[in-house]
């Protein structure tokens, strides 16, 4: 998506710093102070996690750290909320992934 | 350690902090978000006065005012956890370690109800505060074509703040009925609250007839009579006669399947239609972000007309456990302006337990909320004057009891 950059009462955007931070081994152009949700929304990437259990995709939702479904893992640390959450320079950003569940599979044997 | 720790730097947290320096207290305000501001960031609209209530610079000038002061201002930081210690004072427990603090003041202010209809998990479905934040805040696009789903005050303030941005609002249109979405899928209800916004009326028509609207059998007719394609509100249709029955996309939205429905919200058989989107706002409102008053040990009480679950508190801020204060949304649903200036009541309610003289203007700064109340032009919640009521009520049965 595009950005805002004039704005009929707003200010202009102003200058700010281009960095680079990879979200899922692609590299990723953001400005500096923004958070990982916008830089990716920028990006047209919509997607930042795979829901724990069904794999089902998710994006941002309250943007405000609120609802947790933009949860992410930078630089190895999990669960961190894309919404509020500055993207840094040479940052790795992974998207959420749905994790193994062997109880369901017991119980799909089971049935 | 500080003498006062502030949650949440919105109006209310931001005023409180000034207020509470001013008379000599350590003051730390900490928030989650990048920046200060909280809600008060995104808002964006015209006054009747034809000036622009500006968000970014109102949080600006509070910021610039917040540095003339000792204050600490820590953005980045999340608190998980509230104690009371021993000795009276407070230990809040944040992703940056511990802090403590002799007074508390919560101002977490308000945060979205939802309204679930299949397929809302899709990415590209956000909250309509989401919306706002993304464009006002972040300045980034949030799609080509969008819908929003819910037709509130809540809902046509930031669909005005998109069009502002030039981002594409194809239709307003209401949730499909279910248990949850209640009130918001009745097309009797909406056109209720549509035509008490006042100046954010959607039509010159419904800004005439707002007060033949008051008679029930007048919204009947109207919504009998209503066009079947919506009435335009700058390009964008408000049509309450359709409802959202399913969000549809393959990983992310691609369209949103409608309706038609009746007067009471129930879907005509074989009226669906598909309108391609790629993104969808849903608006359900705001509610009371109250939980770490919970944590704290703060009693509640359940006022709808402020709402949803509010901490106990007088009209000077403070609640019912010794030295712990709210301000803002957190007690009920109302503008920035009122939550900033709850805020100055919240500030120099805890100064006055220090410098007694300062209870003449914390009482001007309680009649200062009050007037504003009567003259906002923005109302989010219709009965908001009962609610505040009904608090001050409770609390003086409390203080008795």
């Amino acid at each position: 998506m595009g950005r805002i950059m004039n704005h009929p009462v707003l200010r202009p955007l102003s200058q700010r710093k281009k960095i680079y931070f990879s979200f899922n081994h692609t590299k990723i152009e953001a400005y500096e102070n923004e958070t990982i949700a916008a830089a990716l929304l920028a990006s047209d990437i919509r997607v930042l996690r795979y829901h724990e259990e069904n794999g089902a995709p998710r994006g941002f939702f309250c943007n405000i750290g609120h609802c947790m479904e933009c949860r992410v893992t930078v630089n190895g640390c999990a669960n961190q909320r894309a919404c509020i959450t500055p993207v840094t320079d040479n940052m790795d950003v992974q998207s959420g992934q749905q994790l193994p569940n062997p109880i369901r599979k017991l119980v799909k044997a089971y049935e | 350690m500080n003498d006062v720790l502030i949650i949440g730097a919105g109006p209310a947290g931001l005023a409180a902090a000034i207020n509470c320096a001013r008379y000599g207290l350590a003051t730390t305000v900490v928030d989650e978000f990048i920046q200060p501001g909280g809600r008060l960031l995104g808002q964006l609209h015209q006054e009747p006065s034809g000036d622009w209530w500006n968000g970014i610079e109102e949080t600006k000038k509070l910021v610039d005012e917040t540095k003339k002061w000792p204050i600490t201002l820590r953005c980045g930081v999340s608190v998980y956890d509230i104690e009371k210690h021993a000795a009276g004072h407070w230990t809040v427990f944040t992703n940056e370690g511990r802090m403590e603090a002799t007074y508390l003041l919560i101002a977490t202010g308000a945060a979205e109800y939802t309204i679930p209809i299949p397929g809302w998990t899709l990415p590209g479905v956000m909250s309509i505060g989401a919306a706002q934040v993304m464009t006002n805040v972040h300045r980034v696009e949030v799609g080509k074509k969008g819908i929003i789903i819910g037709a509130n005050i809540l809902a046509f303030a930031i669909l005005n703040e998109l069009q502002l941005a030039g981002i594409a609002i194809d239709r307003v249109v209401l949730p499909m009925k279910s248990p949850i979405s209640k009130k918001e899928s009745n097309p009797l209800d909406v056109i209720t609250t549509i035509t008490k916004a006042g100046h954010l009326a959607p039509s010159p028509l419904l800004r005439a007839g707002s007060k033949l609207m008051k008679i029930n059998r007048f919204k009947e007719i109207a919504m009998q009579y209503y066009p079947n394609n919506g009435l335009k509100m700058n390009g964008t249709a408000l049509q309450l006669r359709r409802a959202a029955i399913e969000i549809v996309g393959d990983g992310q939205v691609e369209a949103v399947k409608l309706a038609k429905i009746d007067a009471s919200g129930n879907i005509i058989a074989h009226t669906e239609e598909i309108v391609e989107v790629d993104f969808v706002c849903v608006a359900g409102g705001l509610y009371p972000l109250a939980e770490l008053a919970a944590v704290a040990g703060c009693p509640f009480v359940y006022l709808p007309e402020l709402g949803g679950h509010v901490p106990i508190h007088a009209k000077s801020m403070e609640t019912p456990l010794e030295r712990l204060y709210v301000a803002g949304n957190i007690t009920g649903i109302e503008s920035g302006k009122i939550a900033m200036a709850q805020g100055k009541v919240a500030g120099l309610a805890i100064a006055s337990k220090q410098t007694s003289s300062v209870k003449k203007e914390l009482h001007e700064a309680i009649a200062h909320v009050e007037e504003l109340r009567k003259t906002s032009t923005i109302q989010f919640m219709d009965h908001i004057h009962i609610g505040r009521e009904q608090m001050d009520g409770i609390w003086h049965r409390e203080r008795t009891s």
